[in-house]
């Protein structure tokens, strides 16, 4: 199946600084694909690269199998939700959404019909007479999708959409972004900085970074097997530890932190003793036992001392200080057992080599 | 059509020989006046008859100079003087008036800001012989009266500085009021949390923080009323500001004097301008 | 606390009463009086609307009302055409410090009195003036062309003396225009000319009409350039406002005249705020 969309060595480069790296991608029909990068990595050169408001350094984009570089930005096959909507504020909502139509000269009677549907379908019906800034942010957040979902286009580009509203909006409008997605069954890009709208939303999602994409998968396969530092310290968040490796056997080997420390970690593979490593350990794959007996089937076993508690409801975390001097996150099991947990308490931690990632090469 | 939306080269090219085009025809008059100040003739205009300094500093007829000619040197102290007299007048109501749209509600304040915006819609020509028929029927009145000629209320500048006054204060009132709502009532608040009295609170914390816009508009209401016409030229007696007093030459036949004046009057403003912008930088 | 409050408001009230009653009220008040007024003999008046029907009939005086009124409004319209494209480029085209100097040029001609900017279209537009030298010398004329004292060069003049008015507020208002809605209106599928009639002049609506507003007004009130510029048979209404008061001492008639081209620029304005449902507050404020 040809993707819908399809970016072959992509490269922007602006006077000295190259934003985007040599990137391809595709994505394919009626998928929701996110690219997930911190701010200045080139993710919003690559979406104005695909609508059509910068021209590629070289590279190509394809639209269907077409290329579509020679096509002004008017006449291509996709949509953009900009970052701050754009919605025109000199226009009643139905004039907003039927703006593409009429450009494309479609009878007065028709478009009505098709912006009523499209009310309805975002779930606003009858709201088409009012002014744009008598919404609420999550209706102007369907209006300016519904904007570009009457024109039916091969890709909806989604520019940070939803970076404008508060934390509860924005739970709420994640779920109903997946939902408005598969009811339209239209191919989504959509960038982001916020792992979590990434996570929930997407089908496939690439991290990128300083220009280049760090790896590309399902949510799943990001957070529980990054294949690079970046990723794995991007996505969730992770304890780490610098150091030399003393020993390897296959995936599993053996890391003698800075701190002095032995860790046990898996890898991808390409590390021999001696290399320099780092390894990441997530706060929520490490275990809280009251006593080292409990822990004594897991790789890696520490015993340390609480220093605070961090209670933020099912997020809560512990940071327990370990013989080393050196701080570590735990996540705080809401299961009671920890309840009485208080600080200055003697605790045990441990996590298998499975949970600790880790990569060669830094430090 | 900006930037990012791609354009043939055609389009640009024509866009931007228009832009050109345009500050060309911006510059012109101004640059003819300022060359021909320099041409050794008696006359604005071609032939190029040689360059001289002569119509700025020349002693002798024809060419007197314009540091030597009295009738518009004299000219140039009256406009100052009603420039001065306009500029501080207009910006201290000016300032008083931002005050009071700023910080009190009261019946019928619409009304009165609406009033207060008239003078710009109000062409100057009227506002002058508004101004003339009032103030001679006033100093008709007077003479029924007690038998006493006001001379102040016939033309003269007293005339005058009232009928610039009248318009300049409303935008002296703009550019306050402007500076006024992007003050932090909370500063005052906290100087009188420290002890300040209102009248001291106002005068060191809210004062200088309008300062930029008050030199602003002094500078803009001296520029303003320097270069008034219509409202002046109603309203004149026997000292004629620079403009009125240009205006009578220019109409009798011009000699390069003029550009001169005009020239050294480009250069002053330019520089008030500039200073302005300098202040306000900083 | 209060009192004081009462003192301050009163005291701040007061040099606003006597600005706008003193010199913007009663003198216009006195002005619609004495144009309402007959001279019997000297010094005996009586209530009639003679000055109007005067002013109503005699067919010069209408004719000039008329056309000041229309070339007013041609040089506001001509004004704008103008100015729109060079507002744009300066806002929406041009970045950083080119933007800054070409506004700051735009303003340069302004700090310069009328009369000098007058002068100078003189010096070009004349008999001996440099662009009949430069057709000389380009072979285009064969003898002295003059380009002054006629509708042409009144309109340049207009035009010229306004630009800045215009230029402003455009300037302000596209800026305040987000680039991404630009962007959305090609995204969707518009074109130049969509883009322009339904997003870009709908924002600026609210600059294009304070720059009409204040342009007309300058026009209709313009004495300098229809006198310098314009041609001997063609009259405008200031001009004979200034002729019934200084040269032939007719206050009565004068003030009449005076209070015809309020009344026509109020309507104008009133006309212009009330088709693009602002208000004054709005427009100048």
């Amino acid at each position: 199946m040809t993707p819908d969309l399809a970016c072959v060595d992509l490269v922007k480069r602006f006077d000295e600084t190259t934003a985007v790296d040599n990137v391809s991608f595709s994505v394919p029909p009626g998928s929701f694909f996110s690219i997930l990068g911190p701010s200045g990595c080139g993710k919003t050169t690559i979406m104005r690269m695909i609508a059509g408001f910068l021209d590629p350094t070289s590279g190509d984009i394809r639209i269907k199998g077409r290329s579509v570089l020679d096509t002004p930005p008017n006449k291509r096959p996709v949509n953009m939700v900009f970052q701050h909507l754009a919605l025109f504020p000199m226009m009643t909502i139905a004039e907003n959404i039927g703006y593409g139509l009429r450009r494309q000269k479609m009878p007065k009677d028709q478009i009505a019909r098709k912006v009523d549907a499209a009310l309805e379908r975002i779930g606003l019906p009858g709201i088409g007479a009012r002014k744009v800034d008598e919404l609420s942010g999550g209706q102007k957040q369907r209006v300016a999708i519904a904007r570009c979902m009457v024109l039916e286009p091969d890709v909806l580009l989604l520019d940070e959409p939803l970076g404008a509203l508060d934390l509860k909006l924005r739970e709420h409008m994640k779920v109903e972004l997946k939902a408005l997605q598969a009811a339209f069954d239209t191919t989504f890009v959509y960038i982001t900085h916020d792992q979590s709208e990434a996570l929930v939303m997407s089908d496939q999602i690439a991290v990128m970074n300083a220009g280049r994409f760090e790896q590309v998968g399902t949510g799943q396969d990001l957070y529980y097997r990054p294949e690079t530092p970046f990723v794995a310290g991007f996505i969730g968040e992770a304890n780490r530890w610098k150091g030399r490796i003393e020993r390897a056997e296959g995936d599993v080997l053996q890391l003698r932190a800075e701190t002095g420390l032995a860790i046990r970690a898996t890898t991808a593979g390409g590390l021999a003793a001696g290399d320099r490593a780092e390894i990441f350990v997530r706060p929520e794959s490490i275990r809280l036992a009251g006593s080292a007996g409990a822990l004594s089937d897991v790789d890696n076993h520490l015993q340390g001392r609480v220093t605070s508690i961090l209670f933020n409801g099912a997020a809560s975390r512990v940071l327990v200080e370990d013989e080393a001097g050196e701080t570590l996150e735990v996540t705080l099991p809401q299961s009671g057992e920890f309840a009485s947990l208080q600080r200055g308490d003697t605790v045990h931690i441990g996590w298998g080599a499975a949970q600790a990632s880790c990569f060669g090469g830094q430090g | 059509m900006i930037p990012t939306i791609p354009r043939s080269r055609a389009f640009r090219l024509i866009y931007g020989s228009y832009v050109l085009a345009f500050f060309l025809y911006l510059a012109l008059p101004l640059t003819v006046v300022a060359v021909f100040a320099f041409n050794d003739s008696q006359f604005p205009s071609l032939p190029w008859e040689g360059f001289t300094w002569n119509w700025f500093f020349g002693e002798d007829r024809p060419q007197i100079g314009v540091f030597h000619e009295r009738g518009i040197l004299r000219a140039v102290g009256t406009s100052a003087f009603v420039a001065l007299c306009v500029a501080v007048l207009s910006v201290s109501v000016g300032t008083t008036n931002a005050f009071l749209f700023n910080r009190y509600d009261f019946r019928g304040k619409g009304l009165l800001y609406v009033l207060m915006l008239l003078p710009l819609v109000i062409p100057g020509i009227v506002l002058g012989i508004s101004i003339l028929v009032f103030s001679s029927t006033l100093a008709n009145g007077i003479w029924d009266l007690a038998q006493m000629d006001i001379q102040a209320l016939r033309p003269g500048l007293l005339l005058v500085i009232l009928g610039q006054f009248s318009f300049i204060t409303t935008i002296a009132t703009l550019v306050i009021t402007a500076r006024l709502q992007k003050f932090d009532r909370t500063l005052e608040e906290a100087a009188l949390n420290l002890g300040a009295t209102r009248l001291v609170a106002v005068r060191t914390i809210t004062l200088p923080f309008l300062m930029p816009a008050m030199i602003g508009a002094v500078v803009v209401a001296f520029l303003m009323s320097f270069e008034n016409f219509n409202t002046t030229l109603m309203l004149v007696g026997s000292d004629a500001p620079l403009t009125i007093a240009m205006f009578d030459r220019l109409k009798e036949g011009s000699t390069p004097l003029l550009n001169a004046v005009s020239l050294l009057l480009m250069l002053g403003s330019s520089l008030l301008a500039l200073l302005v912008i300098l202040f306000q930088r900083r | 606390m209060r009192a004081q409050s009462r003192i301050a408001f009163i005291l701040l009230l007061t040099p606003l009463l006597l600005w706008l009653g003193l010199l913007i009220l009663i003198p216009h008040i006195d002005m619609a009086l004495i144009s309402l007024r007959e001279r019997i003999s000297f010094g005996v008046y009586e209530t009639s609307l003679l000055q109007y029907q005067k002013a109503l009939t005699e067919p010069l005086y209408l004719r000039t009302f008329w056309r000041t009124a229309v070339m007013s409004v041609l040089a506001t319209a001509i004004t704008l055409l103008i100015a729109f494209p060079v507002a744009y480029y300066i806002a929406k085209m041009a970045r950083g410090r080119l933007q800054q100097v070409l506004f700051m040029l735009c303003l340069i001609p302004f700090y310069v009195s009328e009369l000098v900017r007058t002068f100078g279209w003189m010096i070009l537009l004349r008999e001996t003036g440099l662009i009949s030298n430069l057709l000389q010398w380009a072979g285009l004329a064969d003898q002295p062309v003059e380009m002054l004292y006629n509708d042409a060069a009144m309109m340049v003049g207009l035009v010229y003396t306004s630009m800045l008015f215009m230029v402003v507020p455009l300037v302000t208002t596209l800026e305040s225009l987000d680039d991404s809605v630009v962007e959305a209106g090609y995204d969707l599928g518009g074109n130049g000319l969509s883009v322009l009639r339904e997003i870009i002049i709908p924002h600026a609506m609210p600059g294009i009409v304070s720059g009409c507003i204040v342009v007309f007004m300058l026009s209709l009130g313009n004495y300098l350039t229809p006198t310098m510029l314009g041609g001997k048979d063609s009259l405008w209404f200031t001009e004979m406002i200034y002729n019934q008061f200084i040269v032939r001492s007719n206050w009565e008639l004068g003030a009449a005249f005076g209070f015809m081209l309020l009344v026509l620029s109020s309507v104008i304005v009133w006309g212009m705020l009330r088709l693009t449902g602002r208000t004054l507050q709005e427009t100048m404020g």
